[in-house]
């Protein structure tokens, strides 16, 4: 299985200056998903989940076009081929 | 993103090291401390609630603790000045699984005993105190300190429920006290293995009980180095001295306008000289009267005197917060503060004369000083 993740502004360059990183391996879920991102850019991790392993309250992961808050959370099962988008919330002040 | 200057400190130069909520800027003047060139912003976006200097074993390093609402908060550093930061992989401060804790913000940075230059200590919300005895490489939860079994009854205040203040005792290697909003102050005599509530004689109005063991809105402690006995309390309602390091307190507000404020600093040398800025209590936080006044003492709290030259005395309703005050190790020494309007004041002589280093910044939370 293949995924494609978008990688926000901010951290792409802890991602290797990519805007985009695909990853391979076998993923049954969002998590799955993001623990193949992690081995090839663990200094996005802690930026995108807490250390309760929860999605940062202002971030948005996105697969194919929809949030997961609203399809299941990190649970939410995901396809092959699939294109994660990891995005800053509009949030600020 | 915004362009971002930097300078280049020579030695005997002070720096003034001011976290925003929209970054970090640092400020550099020659010893006269006539002008300031600035530098910054770093962290453009994230609120920075703590910044601290590290001078011991030959070090010139420079910490910060960013929050970026959206990518959380870590400690960085950088050892030339802002030039370049350190971008841990991993966050560096963070709670054991076994707390089912997430780190909201990083509050405090202060560096341990100069005797033990690997040592420092880093107070997070909620109110959790880490320690380095690395020189910041890896840190580690103070966890008696977390398990004390008042914990479930302190209430966070309106900042969250942050541990603000960091006091290792100057002479005492096992003593060191720390602040809590809205806990009170914790002494701990055994190096971090248990901890005692250390409030005696400070007032929570805003309790049935107005003297309880704990629980107490202290909002900034300060310790004299030369003489570590000697220690002033601004309190949510207060205004403090102790005698005997902390172990009871004495009201000292004679003459201020309001016993209410935040920031609070002491001399470097002298034990009886302190300065606050009183604000008015408790709803409006405002300086009193639409007049900015810094309030000092030169006999430990007998008598306040107000320092206004050069500070706006009309329509000016500011508000200094818990950490953004501080004195250099000059002499006279220099004091400074910044305002939630963003304006940063210095007087190189102990407050007699004030003049404004910059009108403009974004809201200011924390002041630290270093002379390079």
């Amino acid at each position: 299985m293949s995924f494609v993740f978008v990688i926000p502004g901010p951290l792409r360059e802890l991602a290797g200056n990519r805007g985009a990183v695909r990853v391979n391996g076998r993923a049954e879920s969002i998590s799955d998903a993001l623990t193949l991102l992690w081995s090839q850019c663990p200094a996005v991790r802690d930026r995108v989940l807490t250390e309760l392993g929860e999605v940062r309250p202002h971030i948005n992961i996105f697969v194919d076009g929809e949030s997961i808050r609203d399809s299941g959370g990190l649970g939410a099962s995901v396809r092959e081929g699939a294109e994660i988008f990891i995005l800053p919330a509009v949030s600020g002040g | 993103m915004p362009n971002i200057r930097h300078v280049k400190p020579k030695k005997g130069d002070i720096l003034l090291l001011v976290g925003t909520m929209k970054g970090a800027f640092l400020f550099r003047a020659k010893r006269s401390r006539r002008s300031w060139d600035l530098a910054g912003p770093y962290f453009p976006g994230s609120a920075v609630y703590a910044m601290g200097y590290d001078d011991r074993d030959g070090r010139r390093r420079i910490w910060a603790g960013p929050q970026s609402m959206h990518f959380g908060s870590l400690l960085r550093s950088s050892d030339n000045f802002g030039k370049t930061w350190t971008n841990p992989e991993e966050a560096n401060v963070k709670f054991p699984t076994r707390t089912e804790t997430a780190l909201q913000r990083i509050w405090q940075i202060a560096p341990g005993r100069a005797d033990e230059p690997n040592t420092l200590y880093c107070g997070v919300e909620p109110a959790a105190l880490f320690v380095s005895k690395d020189a910041g490489e890896t840190w580690k939860l103070m966890e008696a300190l977390w398990d004390h079994p008042q914990r479930a009854n302190w209430q966070p205040g309106g900042g969250g429920l942050c541990l603000h203040t960091i006091l290792p005792d100057p002479e005492d290697k096992k003593r060191m006290r720390i602040a809590v909003s809205a806990a009170g102050m914790y002494v701990t005599d055994d190096n971090g293995a248990t901890w005692r509530p250390s409030n005696k004689g400070v007032r929570a109005e805003f309790l049935p009980n107005k003297y309880p063991e704990f629980g107490q809105c202290v909002h900034k402690v300060v310790q004299a180095r030369s003489k570590p006995q000697r220690m002033f309390l601004q309190n949510h309602w207060g205004l403090y001295r102790s005698d005997d390091r902390g172990e009871s307190w004495t009201d000292i507000a004679n003459g201020v306008p309001s016993d209410f404020g935040f920031a609070m600093a002491i001399h470097p040398d002298d034990p009886d000289r302190a300065w606050i800025v009183p604000l008015e209590s408790d709803q409006f936080r405002c300086t009193p009267e639409g007049k900015l006044r810094v309030y000092r003492t030169k006999n430990a709290g007998k008598k306040w005197e107000p320092m206004t030259k050069g500070l706006p005395q009309k329509q000016a309703y500011e508000t200094v917060l818990r950490d953004a005050m501080a004195v250099d190790s000059l002499d006279p020494a220099g004091v400074y503060f910044g305002t939630r309007s963003g304006k940063l004041f210095a007087s190189s002589d102990e407050g007699k004369r004030w003049s404004t280093v910059i009108d403009g910044l974004p809201p200011i939370l924390t002041v630290k000083t270093a002379r390079v």
